[in-house]
């Protein structure tokens, strides 16, 4: 049940300098992968490219033949009311439930905005969530 | 400058060879007796002491090398007794291993002597305060030139490496003339007083610096010489040899080699072949008088040429040129010798990053930095940043104990680091020196 809620995102070492990004979002665009989100968390000198997309699997062969250091990460999304107070919503179940974030990023699109978490347990997260009336991604982005 | 010790510095260059020629026929005599390391090197290479008849035939010997004392370690090829010795020096080796020498008192009171007339050559002298700002402890730099300044009666003010700031006040409160330290670390000096608003030239009564234990050049002494308004001279040595033995005189035309202390060979690194004067060759040193750690025709890996005829200032004993490289892939990062495959074998030791790597040295300011780029592996990549950050301190930790030297360490994709042997892409040297 949990597990639905589970997404794999992909997460890419990167080095801190022009043409990174490009390299990346160049050869997902090549092997036809959408992006529904992604970020950028940067360090001294490297980043972490962290994205979700339609086809987990298939970034993850294509950027690691390409010689890019590429993992899975599980995250979830929280669908969000796309108005005044959505995440404020959002973020006081998570805090009521003493659940911590470890980073997260937002989208908004058509279906309106969803959070992106990773947090530490993640199944006992979904569970709580969905106990206060949360709503959730479903882990298959593509159907 | 006067002679320190005149009988010798200024002795005919055929008796100088005479002089040589007895020391090391009786330095052979004796290793061959008494030093088993040396004895079965002579004979594998079939040669008896019988067989120095002439100095010519010094290239009869076998060559030593470092490996010879890291295999050694830590005193199996000593001459002498521990109870001997009145002191150890030890030097970072090229896997992680030291290498340690030992003197004898009259190892230090040759090393001594070689210094005060070195310094006295340069006219250091009663009356002088000299800033030793070479570290002291086991490299061989600070007590080394410490020694040889007190030798020939000069104030040591021993401040050894850092806090700079310290440094600079002391140099002007005690009328310091004298300065012994890296190039680079000189120029480091000269920075940070301006900051202070204090001018070496103007505002302190220092006129001449002894540089070295790092390569530098006549463009950088010319350098030095105008902005600092002093004599910069060039010092030389390794621990094999004591330590910092041997320095230019006034003319500044090529560091003096005391021939009754050692005799020197240029050697085509490649053959082993004995140059003429003036060919660039490998230096390769025997120590004619040394008691503790005997060295005979040791291949010191420095490219330089030697220069025969006597100096203008009236010394006859034999000059080397700059030191214009290394037949190996030596650097030299702060006075600290660093091997690439120090580096190599420090990453074997830490499985979160990959074998390949690359060594970017540049100089920021005055002081030499050093850059090791790194690949995450697979199994240690994580999505964290914190978790990264950690893989970066810890190998930045782990080679800055196993070089002596702190390293910033640089995460990078993998592939893209040089994946092919040769020290041309493994190592990128941007100083301009």
């Amino acid at each position: 049940m949990e597990k639905s809620y589970i997404v794999k995102q992909i997460s890419i070492f990167s080095e801190n300098r022009p043409g990174r990004l490009a390299a990346i979002a160049g050869a997902l665009r090549d092997a036809g992968i959408n992006i529904f989100a992604f970020s950028i968390a940067e360090a001294d000198g490297f980043g972490v490219v962290r994205a979700l997309v339609d086809q987990p699997d298939e970034a993850h062969r294509t950027l690691t033949d390409l010689g890019f250091r590429v993992s899975f990460t599980d995250v979830i999304g929280v669908k969000m009311r796309d108005e005044p107070g959505g995440l404020s919503d959002i973020a006081s179940i998570l805090g009521d439930a003493g659940i911590n974030i470890e980073y997260a990023y937002a989208y908004s699109g058509r279906d309106g905005a969803v959070l992106i978490l990773r947090v530490d347990q993640v199944e006992d997260a979904i569970r709580q969530i969905l106990g206060r009336g949360g709503e959730l991604l479903k882990a298959s982005l593509s159907g | 400058m006067p002679p320190w010790n005149p009988r010798t510095e200024e002795m005919p260059l055929g008796e100088l060879r005479r002089l040589q020629f007895k020391l090391l026929k009786s330095l052979v005599y004796r290793l061959y007796s008494f030093n088993e390391f040396y004895r079965l090197r002579m004979k594998e290479h079939q040669v008896h002491p019988d067989d120095i008849r002439m100095l010519e035939d010094a290239a009869k010997l076998p060559f030593m090398y470092k490996g010879d004392l890291r295999d050694g370690y830590p005193d199996r090829i000593f001459s002498a007794e521990q109870n001997e010795l009145v002191r150890y020096h030890v030097s970072s080796g090229t896997t992680g291993k030291p290498t340690v020498v030992g003197y004898t008192e009259r190892d230090i009171e040759n090393w001594s002597e070689s210094l005060a007339r070195g310094f006295s050559s340069c006219g250091l002298g009663r009356g002088d305060v000299m800033q030793v700002s070479y570290g002291y402890g086991l490299f061989t730099g600070g007590l080394g030139a410490h020694y040889g300044a007190e030798r020939v009666g000069a104030t040591v003010l021993p401040t050894s490496v850092g806090n700079t700031e310290r440094q600079i006040e002391l140099m002007q409160d005690l009328h310091v003339t004298a300065i012994a330290c890296t190039p680079s670390y000189l120029l480091h000096i000269g920075e940070v007083a301006e900051k202070m608003g204090v001018s070496i030239k103007n505002d302190t009564d220092l006129r001449m610096g002894f540089l070295g234990a790092e390569p530098w050049s006549e463009q950088m002494r010319t350098r030095i010489e105008d902005w600092l308004g002093i004599r910069a001279y060039d010092i030389y040595g390794t621990s094999e040899l004591s330590g910092p033995m041997f320095t230019e005189c006034t003319e500044q035309q090529g560091i003096h080699i005391w021939g009754d202390l050692a005799l020197v060979e240029i050697v085509d690194p490649a053959t082993g072949e004995v140059l003429a004067p003036g060919e660039q060759g490998e230096l390769t040193i025997t120590m004619l008088q040394k008691e503790a750690l005997p060295m005979v025709r040791y291949r010191i890996g420095d490219l330089t040429a030697v220069e025969e005829g006597g100096c203008a200032c009236g010394r006859t004993h034999p000059r080397i040129g700059r030191i214009r490289g290394r037949v190996d892939d030596m650097l030299i990062i702060r006075g600290i010798n660093v091997f690439p495959s120090q580096v190599e074998h420090a990453l074997l030791e830490i499985p979160q990053v990959g074998r390949h790597f690359q060594i970017v040295v540049d100089r920021k300011g005055a002081l030499d930095s050093m850059l090791v780029r790194v690949e995450v592996s697979e199994e240690a990549f994580s999505d964290k940043i914190t978790e990264l950050m950690v893989i970066k301190r810890a190998v930045e930790h782990r080679l800055r104990s196993s070089l002596n030297v702190s390293v910033d360490v640089e995460l990078v994709e993998p592939g893209t680091l040089p994946r092919f042997e040769g020290k041309s892409k493994k190592v990128v040297d941007r100083r301009s020196l």
